[in-house]
């Protein structure tokens, strides 16, 4: 089978390694092989959390500079600066609804222009699925589903081998009984988004 | 039940690599497990900690490595089957253990697990263990995957039992910190009891007992060699006179990159999985029907090496590289894109890599860099010092642990570090070298690792500095491990005792100790002056929980602070603490309430009394 390859990048707490471990997890399922690499970059303490899930028969699980086929970004600042992971081929997903750095927030840093981003991202990609992910998962009933939005997201764009079910039965089985409808909630309202964007 | 005790032999799992190296202990029998917490390799030991919590596992978290390397020589001497886990920079402090160990040997089976760092992920250096089993003469296996992390570790009990010498099993972060698809083997019945016969003459290394074990050690060394030369863990692939060597990760960059370059039928790979001792016969026949070779690992030569000495025994002259300024780099963690790049070069190859995207329009993104938790202890602890010793001269050793952030600005409290429990003894050489007043820092759980010999030194030398001892309950920065500071009943553990880090540093001899609790700032900062004017060792242990543990055990959080419109804008509480609740909006500083845990140390530094508790009407 081809091999996809899958950048996820997000802020520390945002559910990034839960979303790999879900898409993983179906992999699994659907009998894929699939391999994993993290960076956690101290993620408790408010830094980078990136990665990387191979699927197909590749035997490296980490992705090089302009390998990937796919770039989820949690934060819209963190999925400008993997850019560098893509090529013209490489679709992109990003939540826009920023988290700045904590030297912006203080005024010692600027925040890049939302909407100047995505032309940067879509001039150098071959498609971008930009959306407020944030306010689908308030929507869905917790801000902690942002990363169920992003994956039901990710799998309407039909890059990867994997059907919407078969994510929806990994969230099932890896995610805690008490956020599951939340949780699917999240994973449709990400599809729709996808959809319509 | 704990997922890594399910037996289902044949089912699949999707693990992480350190689950899988424990799960692999499950398999492998292993009865006693002892380590300090270091990262890449810390959810190895979360994993046996759970465990042991469910069935007849011992696991303990020791106070060092070298400790940790000591609990486990014991037992496996007794028979029963051990395993000692640390990161690469821990083999250091269990070195001295190790050198001797080797010679002793053993009799059930021990495995020593480095985890080593390349690209210093969370390290101070990204030194290479394989040197260690050169060192020490001992035998190491090194993983390509996941599945092969769990499969090597009940492998190397056996040759550790086979050869009756310790087994180091290295990983690297790559390893660790991956996931893949492993397929389950059958858990083995722990032997909990061992019985240890007395043999003083073999084990007690005086002189002329030693001087008969390194003998035996030496053929030790050359029984692993011949085991390494018929090891599964080391095997070819492919055919063709254009030979690859390769360990550990770099086989899985090399074998995708021979796919992508279309050289499979030019090229054959031989995987080192046993690479200490190095398997001569096999090299030796692989470069023999061997064009030229090009030998792929991460780190140091040390494969490199030990096949051109090879292929000089066997007088054989072909090209054979590794290492250069135009091949691979000492530095840092390969990717598979440049080892791609490398083996076209290296053998002619024409390859043109996907084109990048240009970049050059791109803004710059502000940086992400971690910070210390908003509320967080230490940073009400460097305020405080940084008040106490304003107008001074100051050094500020640091050491390892969360606290090590601060010698970021705006706290800037850090200015040397080495190792673990180094900020006690370089302060004792600061001390003695300069005129500067030296104040030193060093949590709870590096104190008990390794700062109380260099505080014993300080006292009897008369050395002369403050150092804060930053109690913060855990050892906060790998996951909240317990130490023996801890007070495990919090944790609804019993069968534990609490040392007091107090009653050590009395009992050591240090005369001016103080307890602070950080949040309280007029009180801290005083105590911290007294402190500093007392000639001599001066020890103030600040005392106060890790918020993000306490939140984790649901016991932290008080009411939010807000900043009102009391505040003139003069931003000391931004500029001097930065807690990162704050926020500026439209040009006034602001409070997170989502973040702010309440500790309320900026409502006492602000010098307007700005800041004050939100009301519930507020929120
Ligand atoms: S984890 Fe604990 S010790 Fe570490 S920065 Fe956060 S609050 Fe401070
Ligand atoms: S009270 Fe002040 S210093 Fe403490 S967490 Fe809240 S904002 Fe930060």
């Amino acid at each position: 089978m081809d091999i996809i390859r899958l950048i996820i990048v997000a802020v520390g707490g945002q559910g990034n390694l839960l979303a790999s471990k879900v898409l993983a997890e179906a992999a699994l399922i659907s009998d894929i092989p699939v391999r994993m690499s993290e960076i956690h970059g101290m993620a408790q303490r408010g830094g980078v959390v990136e990665s990387a899930v191979v699927f197909g028969d590749a035997k490296s699980n980490i992705i090089s500079d302009g390998d990937a086929d796919v770039l989820v970004g949690f934060e819209p600042s963190e999925t400008l600066r993997a850019i560098n992971k893509c090529n013209q081929n490489t679709v992109v997903v990003t939540n826009i609804s920023p988290l700045p750095p904590f030297t912006v927030m203080i005024g010692k840093g600027v925040y890049p222009d939302l909407a100047q981003l995505q032309k940067l991202i879509q001039a150098k990609t071959a498609k971008l699925i930009a959306f407020d992910a944030l306010a689908l998962a308030k929507k869905a009933g917790n801000v902690m589903s942002l990363n169920m939005v992003l994956l039901g997201a990710l799998l309407q764009t039909g890059t990867l081998p994997l059907s919407g079910a078969c994510v929806k039965e990994a969230i099932r089985e890896t995610t805690k009984a008490s956020f599951q409808e939340i949780n699917l909630a999240a994973f449709d309202l990400g599809f729709a988004a996808a959809q319509n964007a | 039940m704990h997922k890594l005790l399910t037996e289902h032999p044949g089912q699949k799992m999707m693990l992480l690599g350190n689950e899988a190296i424990a799960r692999g202990a499950m398999e492998a029998g292993v009865a006693l497990a002892a380590t300090y917490p270091g990262t890449p390799s810390s959810e190895i030991s979360l994993n046996l900690f759970q465990i042991a919590q469910e069935s007849d596992l011992y696991f303990e978290y020791s106070i060092n490595e070298k400790v940790a390397l000591e609990v486990t020589a014991a037992s496996a001497n007794a028979g029963v089957r051990s395993l000692c886990i640390m990161k690469h920079v821990g083999m250091n402090v269990a070195a001295d253990a190790l050198m001797t160990l080797a010679y002793v040997g053993v009799n059930g089976g021990l495995v020593i697990i480095s985890a080593d760092d390349p690209f210093m992920f969370s390290s101070q250096n990204e030194q290479d263990n394989r040197y260690y089993g050169k060192l020490s003469g001992l035998p190491i296996v090194e993983p390509s995957s996941v599945e092969e992390a769990k499969d090597m570790v009940p492998y190397a009990f056996d040759l550790s039992e086979k050869l009756k010498e310790p087994v180091i099993l290295r990983t690297t972060t790559r390893i660790n910190h991956s996931s893949g698809i492993v397929t389950l083997g059958k858990i083995a019945q722990r032997i909990t009891t061992g019985d240890f016969k007395k043999d003083p003459f073999n084990y007690v290394t005086v002189p002329a007992v030693s001087r008969k074990l390194h003998v035996k050690l030496l053929q030790n060394i050359e029984k692993a060699a011949a085991i390494s030369d018929q090891s599964p863990y080391n095997f070819t692939r492919g055919k063709g006179r254009w030979g690859i060597i390769c360990n550990g990760v770099s086989f899985n960059y090399a074998s995708d990159a021979v796919m992508d370059l279309n050289i499979a039928d030019k090229t054959k790979i031989l995987r080192i999985g046993f690479s200490h001792p190095m398997p001569s016969a096999m090299i030796k026949a692989f470069l023999k029907d061997c064009e030229k070779v090009l030998i792929i690992e991460e780190g140091e030569p040390y494969m490199e090496e030990a096949v051109k000495a090879m292929a000089q025994e066997e007088k054989l002259t072909l090209s054979i590289r590794g290492k250069g300024k135009d091949l691979f780099s000492r530095l840092f963690e390969f990717n598979p894109a440049d080892v791609r790049k490398c083996i076209a070069d290296y053998f002619g190859v024409n390859f043109s890599a996907k084109a990048k995207p240009d970049l050059s329009d791109v803004p710059e993104i502000p940086a992400r860099p971690p910070n210390l938790c908003a509320g967080c202890s230490h940073r009400a602890t460097f305020y405080a010092v940084r008040k106490a010793a304003e107008g001074q001269d100051t050094i500020y050793p640091t050491d390892i642990g969360c606290y090590t952030l601060g010698f970021l600005p705006p706290l800037s409290m850090g200015d040397f570090l080495i190792c673990m429990g180094s900020s006690i003894g370089t302060s004792c050489g600061f001390s003695k070298a300069t005129k500067q007043k030296v104040i030193s820092y060093i949590g709870d759980s590096t104190f008990f690792h390794s700062g109380i010999p260099g505080l014993v030194n300080a006292v009897f030398n008369n050395h002369n500095f403050t150092l804060v001892i930053l109690d913060n309950g855990t050892t906060a920065m790998t996951g909240h491990q317990p130490h023996p500071g801890v007070d495990m009943s919090q944790m609804n553990m019993d069968g534990f005792q609490q040392v007091s880090i107090e009653n050590i540093v009395r009992a050591v001899g240090v005369k001016h100790v103080t307890v602070i609790r950080p949040y309280q700032v007029k009180k801290s900062i005083g105590a911290i002056k007294a402190a500093l004017d007392y000639q001599g060792v001066s020890v103030v242990i600040s005392k106060e929980g890790c918020v993000l543990h306490l939140k984790s055990l649901k016991k932290a959080v008080g009411k939010p602070f807000y900043v009102s419109d009391k505040c003139k804008n003069h931003r000391n509480c931004i500029n001097d603490l930065a807690c990162p609740a704050f926020y500026i909006d439209e040009d006034r500083v602001k409070i997170n309430p989502d973040q702010c845990v309440g500790c309320a140390v900026c409502a006492q530094i602000c010098p307007e009394n700005a800041i004050l508790p939100l009301k519930r009407s507020k929120a």
